[in-house]
């Protein structure tokens, strides 16, 4: 009983504080540099260190792709919001709300034809302002048409 | 979502003792007979001695579950510190439990450069289950000399809170009960 109610916990706590929306497809052209957009929604009353935190110790997001063959050109994370909390002597680095990033990808010259799926792994690590969770990561799936 | 997850944790995980994220001072201390007994475990320090909760027998102790990206646990460590150094000989110890999955490469210079002068120990999730799951941090226990969870807190609360706890449970079957009261009302 206690093993299961720790399970269903561990689910809730992990799986909703950052949600992905359902990807757009990307369409690239071979030998061009394509943006495309990733939504996420967070949480009322929580908040994620952004990409470039302002301390040492803050877990910083990040975003990973597996999009072979594309490469990644660049990824634009939102401006982060300043913000002060009940626990931070200063304000810090954050992102509340929904927020979208973007990714520049690349298609070389010689990729195939068709559809192809891309992986996204985003990893954040969120507070409210009394406690903080663990890291954790978004998988988010892109289908991919190189023409 | 929270206060829903800390109200679910406190309802069905953390009967052991207790819980509060934000209660009145003592408020969070259970009735004696309603404690329950704190899993025990066998740790590593920041010296590589082994720590068991076990050593600890006859002790209150403050058991605070914290990582160095941690925020709220930031705010708590001066605290803590504050209390093992004016409690240590009336039975009292706080025991660090550290979370970070990098280990002693980042914890270490962190309690250094936080001049924390209580034991570090270096946590796991399987300590951390035992313990109800440790979704969220700080995450304290506070285990009496019977060694039973005598509160939970989840979330940071207030440095009051946690020093009228800790007057109260080494002053329950000693005559500091008596006196109690007045070293509460000293911490505010």
């Amino acid at each position: 009983m206690f093993a299961m109610l720790a399970a269903v916990a561990t689910v809730s706590a992990q799986s909703n504080i950052v949600t992905a929306a359902p990807a757009t497809r990307l369409m690239v052209k071979r030998g061009e540099v394509t943006a495309h957009k990733l939504s996420f929604r967070l949480l009322d009353g929580y908040h994620v260190n952004s990409d470039k935190p302002t301390d040492e110790y803050m877990i910083p997001m990040k975003l990973t792709w597996d999009a072979a063959p594309l490469t990644v050109a660049g990824i634009d994370f939102p401006a982060p919001k300043l913000e002060k909390y009940e626990f931070s002597e200063k304000p810090i680095a954050v992102l509340t709300g929904d927020f979208d990033i973007t990714t520049r990808f690349k298609a070389p010259t010689n990729a195939p034809s068709g559809p192809n799926l891309a992986t996204a792994k985003l990893r954040y690590q969120a507070c409210n302002n009394r406690m903080c969770f663990a890291p954790k990561t978004v998988e988010v799936r892109v289908t991919v048409d190189i023409r | 979502m929270s206060r829903s997850i800390t109200h679910f944790v406190c309802a069905s995980l953390l009967g052991l003792g207790g819980c509060s994220s934000a209660p009145k001072a003592g408020a969070a201390v259970k009735p004696a007979k309603d404690r329950k007994a704190a899993p025990q475990f066998d740790l590593k320090d920041s010296n590589g001695k082994s720590a068991k909760l076990s050593d600890y027998k006859g002790k209150v102790v403050l058991l605070n579950f914290w990582a160095t990206w941690c925020g709220p646990c930031k705010i708590e460590i001066p605290w803590f510190a504050e209390f093992e150094q004016q409690f240590k000989d009336k039975g009292f110890a706080v025991l660090g439990i550290a979370m970070d999955d990098e280990g002693w490469e980042v914890v270490k210079p962190y309690i250094e450069k936080h001049k924390v002068n209580y034991r570090v120990i270096m946590g796991n999730d399987s300590v951390a289950n035992i313990y109800g799951g440790v979704e969220s941090l700080p995450t304290s226990f506070i285990i009496d000399r019977d060694g039973k969870i005598a509160a939970i807190h989840i979330g940071l609360v207030s440095k009051g809170d946690y020093h009228s706890e800790i007057v109260q449970l080494l002053g329950a079957g000693k005559t500091a009960s008596a006196s109690a009261p007045d070293a509460v009302r000293a911490s505010r």
